[in-house]
């Protein structure tokens, strides 16, 4: 994969998880609609931005240290075994986040956020781009090469750098979803248009880390 | 299961949720009439007004036990999973939640994959109740955003305090007491909530000590049943504040929140006033940061002979209407009263929730009229208008006539009879029974809630206008 169409990827992935309803911007159009001001919709996507952002940073930062410290065989089958168990695990088992409480301010709508993009799993997806870059830049199988992994600082920095990608298509996607549906679409098409992305999204887990087992 | 796309029954607006098709069949709480007789019965009433057995049973399942008097019950999963903070629309609005109120027994009854064969797939015996709740006397069931929500009357040994627990939404399995803080609350009954606002409203009537024998007539006239409103911080699940209706206002029962997410007010029922028998509905509502609640409709006793009126009334030469339970239409338009005493079912336009207009009556039974029904108007009717239910579009209303089984006897001495009718709601509002549909059930059963398949009126909650 080359550099540009991973930071593509990075991107898209973003919006995925910008357009799933259950990740943000339906408690961004809740609050819109409650206070009857679209700006309510952009002031709740701060914090709920920060909130993913940070359940995200928490899995790629993690995994870019350990990829680092260790052997890159083993982590590479740790990260598609997790991938698989995280995915069979939303399959079998759809819990969803216990939550109750719409009027939360700035650190709730935060938490909120770091809660539900946990439950997804959206750091998660952002593994293979991470694991798959370490230590030895010119294993071919690698799906991602970047230069200056070799040190813990490289590490870090492509990390925060893939992260911040991913923010970006998140927090626009979510953003302008959550405009056009105040502003003109209303919520009644949510009850047939809602396809379940988290089951897609459980499948697509299983089969990122098979490919990911096989490379 | 998860569902690729949301449950077809939830809405994500009461203004959606009008739309939605009418109701095939409705789910009915049939209890033993004689307690210990035949195990009570969850069984299915065809509603659909195109079917050669409409009006008629067509299923339902028995429970494995004797005694455990059905009352209220509800959903597994309602509208309220489009809630946009614990947004989870792909679960099936499949089980009713069915406890026995007497047994403390709750059951898990499926109604798919044949709705008009219901199948009992779990239930959690009352010791396990009593253990990891400390309640017992299980009564309102309400599908909320993060578990199933379940008031209790009362503890193990039939005192207070009552209060709420939770049940697992996914398992059914008990999670344990709602409350972290009750603050002064004692008694329990209802509760419903303002979802968007973080706000949980309960009500009072009482232990189950003062109500399994019947009612107690020197409780009543010291004011000892509830007469207040709770609300409670329902995200951190503390007592907030009380408002006391009065110790005159004698049972504070049915909550029925608007239900349009942008409104913080509702309607409470209160059977009865110890000054002059009148029922009473009040309106809570918000002013400035506090809660308050206003009497906005008043239903007087009517005069009687006391030869007509059973050992509990004969003093007072008047049969009072007992409201004991009200509806709100899903569309806020129309509150019913069931003015079980009197025999009168009564509608009014609520339109502007302070000043309430009675645009409707039909009598059914009642102490001392005992109305027959339009379908076989030279039978007089014991019991009156009870639990009632209303279709999501507001142009069908369904009520049933006993009250709880000691009570009845005290009020309906000869016997409560059981039946289950409806009213049709003309375009302009205007109510009339339908004459097809008048249900009679097994004299060995009496007969309680009616739940509306696809969700009713007091079902689901929304959290968008």
């Amino acid at each position: 994969m080359s550099n540009s169409a991973v930071w593509l990827t990075l991107f898209f992935l973003g919006c995925y998880h910008g357009i799933n309803p259950g990740m943000g911007w339906l408690f961004a159009v809740g609050l819109a609609f409650q206070d009857r001001t679209w700006t309510a919709a952009v002031r709740a996507m701060v914090p709920l931005t920060l909130g993913h952002l940070l359940s995200v940073a928490a899995i790629v930062l993690v995994a870019s240290l350990v990829a680092f410290q260790l052997p890159h065989r083993g982590v590479h089958f740790a990260a598609a075994a997790i991938l698989i168990a995280f995915g069979i695990y939303r399959l079998v088992r759809a819990r969803h986040v216990r939550w109750v409480g719409m009027r939360v301010g700035f650190g709730g709508l935060t938490l909120w956020g770091f809660l539900m993009s946990g439950a997804h799993g959206a750091g998660l997806m952002l593994l293979p781009f991470v694991v798959g870059g370490s230590k030895a830049p010119s294993t071919p199988a690698m799906p991602m090469t970047m230069p200056g992994l070799e040190t813990v600082h490289g590490a870090v920095s492509a990390g925060v750098l893939m992260i911040s990608v991913h923010t970006l298509g998140y927090v626009l996607s979510a953003t302008a979803v959550a405009l056009l549906v105040y502003a003109k679409i209303g919520v009644r098409f949510l009850r047939t248009g809602w396809v379940n992305v988290d089951l897609v999204w459980a499948l697509a887990l299983v089969l990122t880390g098979l490919i990911a087992f096989m490379t | 299961m998860q569902l690729l796309k949301p449950d077809p029954t939830f809405y994500a607006s009461p203004r959606d949720a009008i739309k939605a098709p009418p109701e095939t069949l409705a789910y009915v709480a049939l209890l033993s009439a004689r307690g210990n007789g035949a195990p009570d019965r969850l069984t299915v009433v065809d509603t659909d007004s195109t079917s050669h057995r409409y009006g008629r049973e067509i299923g339902g399942v028995a429970l494995p036990n004797t005694g455990d008097e059905l009352h209220h019950f509800g959903w597994n999963a309602c509208s309220a999973a489009l809630c946009p903070f614990a947004p989870h629309p792909h679960v099936e609005r499949r089980y009713l939640i069915v406890p026995g109120l007497r047994s403390s027994r709750i059951h898990v009854i499926d109604t798919k994959p044949d709705p008009a064969r219901p199948r009992i797939v779990r239930v959690i015996e009352p010791e396990e109740i009593i253990k990891r709740t400390g309640y017992s006397r299980p009564h309102t069931v309400h599908c909320g955003p993060d578990a199933i929500y379940v008031s209790a009357l009362g503890n193990a040994a039939g005192d207070g305090p009552g209060g709420i627990f939770m049940l697992d939404c996914d398992t059914f399995d008990i999670i344990g007491p709602w409350e972290k803080e009750r603050g002064p609350q004692f008694l329990a009954y209802d509760f419903w909530w303002h979802l968007t606002h973080d706000v949980m409203v309960t009500s009072e009537w009482g232990t189950p000590k003062m109500i399994e024998s019947g009612l107690d007539p020197e409780l009543l006239l010291a004011g000892k049943y509830g007469h207040h409103l709770h609300f409670w911080d329902l995200k951190n699940r503390r007592h907030a504040q009380s408002v006391d209706l009065g110790a005159e206002q004698q049972m504070v029962l049915e909550l029925r929140p608007s239900h349009d997410p942008h409104n913080e007010w509702g309607f409470a029922g209160v059977v009865v006033s110890l000054k002059d028998l009148s029922s009473s509905i009040w309106l809570w509502h918000r002013q400035n940061a506090q809660w308050t609640a206003t009497k906005v409709i008043e239903i007087p006793a009517e005069p009687a002979d006391p030869q007509q009126l059973p050992d509990l009334l004969k003093g007072f030469a008047a049969v009072p209407p007992l409201l004991s339970d009200i509806d709100l239409s899903v569309d806020d338009r129309y509150l019913y009263a069931s003015c079980w005493g009197t025999g009168e079912m009564r509608q009014y336009d609520v339109s502007d929730p302070f000043n309430p207009k009675h645009v409707g009556s039909v009598r059914i039974g009642g102490i001392v009229r005992r109305t027959p029904h339009p379908a076989d108007p030279d039978r007089p009717l014991a019991g009156g208008p009870q639990m009632v239910e209303i279709s999501r579009d507001g142009r069908r209303v369904y009520f049933t006539n006993s009250l709880y089984r000691a009570w009845d006897d005290q009020f309906y001495p000869d016997g409560v009879g059981n039946w289950l009718v409806k009213l049709n709601v003309a375009r302009d509002g205007t109510i009339s029974f339908d004459e097809k549909f008048f249900a009679e059930f097994d004299p060995a059963y009496r007969v309680h809630q009616v739940r509306l398949q696809g969700g009713d009126a007091s079902s689901d909650s929304y959290c968008f206008s």
